[in-house]
């Protein structure tokens, strides 16, 4: 059963000139609930557009992203952003955690958008990514390994469906990327959401046993003809 | 709400300096605006308001209110002198139940020194500070002063004092007549404080003086009683019994031209207030503009960090937050600051009426009612939130105008 499914997703922006460039040509994507599935993708490649649509951040030229059979796009905004909160993770590159509020703070914050703050779940998720002496130090204080925990369970706050991780260990070293790795495929794997993640690491890659590349599944990366549409 | 709250908490701690200097200019425009309606009322309240013991003044022709300012505060000059039989015919006047003759001139280092019978203080105790205090013998040089005089000026009973010609005290203007203080008053808190009492007969005879109640010069020879045709005084303090002083501003001030009546004494004050008036609507003027200025300060500070903070708000938009929620949090963020400001506006607000008090304490005796509460003291500050919501606005606008997907990357 497809827990995500993309059908003809486009997307394009437009240049100072007024032309549009394709981003983002998908005709068709699909991931199963629970399954974890790492794309990798080059550096502009249209990764870190393809999450934004999925999540709902963006809206798509064209096409359809369907979540747990919700079509995200024809929500309103407001409902998109409550969806988005309730049913996916996101986990940035740059952790995105907010610098003026506690590793505790952070978690619950992502937690009032969704079903309501949990401050025992919160609190039982970062122990059990070895933050339980952490939870009072805001992101300044915490090491970056300490910041990519906060941001996974954050994401994992609100019992998602659907994790999104974008380059999640892109700012890790390789022995703190591999562990990151695990852990994450773990916590989903144990909470039961399906995880996409983009990357272009190939350390990454290999600890997935499904891997795709963007460039099959984005026919926008390949196309070498005049990619201007007016 | 919750969430907003922390999300308002934590901004302003993360940016605690320009919070901090905007709810500094917040608080000097909540409490300017405070201080500005409270203190103008409670000044012309204490002017007008107070327990004076008199209910009217006669004095010479003219100014009612410079008869009131003169006698009722020690203030100013006196208008001129009016002939002792007048003082007199209305002392026997039906409905007059008190008359008080003043006869003003002299100081004692700059404490107006009064001249009048032992009336003036008879309802007042004497001071249990200064034990032996009595009411003075109007036939010897002897003196009654108030509590003010006597912390400021080191006198007490037993002390001894030559007055000063004129009401400036100025060293060469020492008379050669000695006084002793026999009484000092317990505190009124009023003008009368300030005031050292001496028998009326004394400013008659006091070396260097001369008097024109006939109209032609006299000099009192040492020993010989002073005829009343020659006696004069500068007002006489009246209390009076029923419509008394409806009748007597008809007949002295309609129909004579010898004397002024001020009758009612508050209503002179309150006219003094009345053409004072202009000054206080340009107070409010410059209180109302302070507090655009202040406006300007929330939106400024809020405006600039909002470029810092898009990533901010894309964050939390990203979690999950509405557009409405980020809209909300910096208009809540703005009325915080602004309630905060007029928090610490209380305290500008003390002390401006505290120092206005003091000034008009020391400067008239007049004492203020620090503790009375006026209306500013409560829609100021939601007035300031209301103004802080407001100058949220366009800040709260660009934050929820933030460009989600290009503010979520770094640098952006």
């Amino acid at each position: 059963m497809a827990l995500l499914e993309i059908l003809n997703l486009t997307k394009g922006f437009r240049s100072p000139d007024g032309s549009v460039t394709p981003i983002l040509d998908v005709p068709s994507f699909s991931l199963d609930a629970g399954a974890q599935v790492a794309l990798a993708g080059s550096s502009g490649s249209g990764k870190t557009t393809l999450l934004h649509l999925i999540a709902g951040i963006l809206t798509p030229d064209s096409g359809s992203v369907e979540v747990d059979g919700t079509s995200v796009h024809t929500l309103s905004e407001s409902k998109r952003d409550a969806f988005r909160a309730r049913n996916i993770g996101y986990v940035f590159q740059t952790f995105n955690l907010l610098g003026g509020f506690t590793a505790l703070e952070n978690v619950l914050l992502g937690m009032t958008f969704g079903p309501g703050a949990d401050r025992e779940f919160a609190k039982s998720l970062l122990e059990r990514l070895d933050l339980a002496d952490r939870l009072d130090h805001r992101p300044g204080q915490l090491s970056i390994g300490q910041q990519q925990r906060v941001a996974l369970a954050r994401a994992l706050a609100n019992r998602p469906r659907l994790v999104l991780a974008d380059e999640p260990t892109g700012n890790l070293d390789r022995k703190r990327s591999s562990e990151a790795l695990d852990m994450i495929r773990e916590m989903c794997a144990e909470q039961d959401a399906a995880l996409l993640l983009v990357t272009h690491d190939s350390d990454a890659l290999a600890k997935f046993d499904t891997t795709m590349d963007l460039t099959d599944v984005n026919r926008a990366s390949t196309a070498f003809v005049d990619r201007s549409v007016n | 709400m919750g969430t907003l709250w922390m999300i308002v908490r934590r901004s302003l701690r993360q940016h605690a300096l320009s919070t901090a200097v905007t709810v500094v200019s917040v608080a000097l425009a909540a409490g300017l605006v405070m201080s500005v309606f409270a203190v103008s009322k409670q000044t012309r309240d204490a002017f007008t308001g107070g327990e004076i013991g008199y209910d009217a003044v006669l004095g010479a022709r003219g100014s009612p209110l410079q008869l009131v300012l003169n006698t009722v505060y020690h203030l100013e000059t006196s208008p001129g002198n009016i002939p002792w039989s007048l003082y007199q015919s209305i002392k026997n006047e039906r409905g007059v139940t008190a008359a008080v003759p003043y006869a003003v001139g002299d100081n004692y280092r700059g404490w107006r020194i009064v001249g009048t019978t032992e009336q003036a203080f008879a309802e007042q105790q004497f001071a249990a500070t200064n034990p032996g205090g009595r009411s003075f013998d109007e036939r010897y040089p002897e003196a009654v002063i108030g509590a003010e005089v006597a912390r400021k000026a080191g006198l007490t009973v037993g002390s001894k004092f030559s007055p000063y010609h004129g009401l400036i005290f100025k060293e060469s203007e020492k008379h050669a007549d000695v006084y002793t203080v026999v009484g000092v008053l317990e505190p009124t808190n009023s003008p009368s404080d300030r005031v050292i009492w001496i028998p009326i007969e004394g400013i008659f005879r006091m070396e260097g003086h001369v008097l024109r109640g006939t109209g032609e010069v006299y000099e009192p020879a040492t020993g010989a009683s002073i005829p009343d045709e020659h006696k004069e005084v500068s007002a006489v303090m009246l209390r009076l019994g029923g419509r008394t002083g409806v009748r007597l501003d008809q007949t002295i001030n309609r129909q004579g031209t010898v004397a002024t009546l001020a009758y009612p004494i508050e209503k002179s004050m309150a006219e003094l207030f009345e053409k004072m008036g202009w000054v206080v609507k340009v107070l409010e003027l410059v209180a109302y503009l302070v507090v655009v200025v202040a406006a300007g300060a929330i939106l400024a500070s809020l405006y600039n960090t909002m470029n810092e903070r898009r990533r901010e708000f894309a964050i939390l938009r990203a979690l999950g937050a509405r557009k409405g929620t980020v809209f909300a949090a910096i208009v809540l963020e703005s009325s915080t600051i602004a309630l905060l400001g007029s928090l610490v506006g209380y305290v500008i607000y003390a002390a401006i009426l505290g120092t206005a008090a003091a000034v008009v304490r020391s400067q008239t005796g007049v004492v203020m009612e620090v503790t009375d509460v006026h209306p500013a003291l409560w829609w100021t500050p939601a007035g300031m939130m209301v103004v802080g919501a407001i100058a949220g606005l366009l800040p709260a606008f660009k934050a929820y105008s933030t460009d989600v997907a290009a503010s979520l990357v770094p640098g952006s």
